[in-house]
């Protein structure tokens, strides 16, 4: 029955995409690949809409395949399938660190891996910013004058002075504000 | 109201206004989870997303299960999880059924590209404020600027980084004697 396959086509995305949304892509082309259920032009499309729409992209990408598979059914059906070996693995870890999270050696482990997870997610805010911020493409054709996405550091320098002064307002504000800034002046088109 | 409602609107909140991936609902999960309801530290949110790196899943996925399991055990894990994959499964279903070219709206990539360079802000002041818990010495301020340069110039996987920082951890502090 294609539901059962579906969820389990996405427990293996789920399992082995480690490390964040990206990591589904390469399964999910494997999965174009052997099931036919969708094209690689398909996926293509699919990561942008994902990308523009809240949630994470791995969720994304599996509500909308199932969707196109099996209707809304589908749609919740993949959803689960690609989260349920997370949840699995993550609840007995997280009770596993409950029971012994106070042993020295974890501590010790902590310690360092604390410091990792900080760089890790300063880099993803790095690449962010190399992709939003600096027009890599048209440095490479035009030289140094188009290295700067000028208005977008604009916009940066003043959101970072204004989450600053204004750090009790909810990041939400900030977003919908960029959203609008982002309209009209047509940052994009 | 019941934990467990609350797990579930609150994540399925967060779940609704997290655009470009699983670090992006970071600074958000900041205000909602340590600074208004007191569920984690950032400490708290810094191990789970380094345990999130290592782990099947989607950073965002595993660090709802995490808080969720904290706070009300394996349902509690299932809820939180349930409620932030919630407003992407609404949303996209929305979206599938009478847009297939919202991407290519100029409304939609033209507030986009606003919101991406918000999100590059709120991922800097979130480390900012993650900093504090994660360098404490000489050592974690070596391994948080090794992993920015290697993540950065390099493809290896954030995991091996997380194990391997990890690893050190456990060496420095047998090492520094307060290990037996």
């Amino acid at each position: 029955m294609i539901l059962i396959r579906l969820f389990y086509e996405f427990c293996k995305v789920g399992l082995f995409a480690i490390g964040g949304g990206m990591a589904t892509i390469p399964f999910l082309n494997k999965m174009a690949d052997a099931t036919g259920w969708f094209t690689r032009m398909d996926l293509l499309n699919m990561i942008a809409i994902s990308e523009s729409t809240p949630g994470p992209i791995g969720v994304n990408m599996a509500t909308y395949v199932g969707y196109h598979i099996a209707g809304l059914t589908g749609a919740v059906v993949a959803t689960l399938g690609l989260t349920f070996p997370s949840i699995v693995v993550i609840v007995i870890i997280a009770k596993a660190l409950k029971k012994f999270g106070d042993s020295p050696y974890v501590k010790a482990a902590m310690y360092g891996l604390r410091a990792a997870s900080a760089g890790l997610i300063a880099a993803a805010g790095i690449s962010v910013a190399e992709v939003t911020l600096l027009n890599i493409p048209g440095f490479k054709t035009a030289g140094l004058s188009q290295l700067f996405e000028v208005r977008g550091i604009i916009l940066a320098l003043i959101l970072f002075v204004l989450t600053k002064k204004y750090s009790k307002v909810h990041p939400v504000a900030f977003l919908a504000a960029s959203a609008v800034v982002g309209v009209v002046f047509h940052f994009a088109v | 109201m019941p934990i467990l409602l609350e797990l579930f609107l609150t994540f399925a909140k967060m779940g609704a206004v997290t655009f470009g991936g699983g670090y992006a609902m970071l600074p958000i999960l900041q205000r909602e989870v340590v600074e208004k309801r007191h569920w984690a530290t950032n400490d708290e949110l810094t191990d789970y997303y380094a345990v999130g790196q290592c782990t099947p899943g989607i950073i965002a996925v595993n660090t709802a299960t995490f808080i969720g399991t904290k706070l009300a055990g394996t349902v509690g894990g299932v809820i939180a999880t349930l409620g932030v994959v919630f407003p992407s499964i609404v949303i996209i279903t929305l979206i599938a059924m009478f847009l297939t070219n919202f991407a290519d709206l100029p409304l939609v990539k033209n507030a986009f590209a606003g919101i991406r360079i918000c999100v590059c802000v709120l991922i800097f002041n979130a480390v900012l404020k993650l900093l504090k818990g994660a360098i404490v010495d000489k050592l974690t301020k070596i391994l948080f600027v090794m992993v920015v340069v290697i993540s950065t110039v390099t493809d290896i996987s954030p995991a091996i980084l997380v194990v391997l920082a990890g690893l050190i951890g456990l060496w420095a502090k047998k090492k520094g004697g307060e290990l037996q």
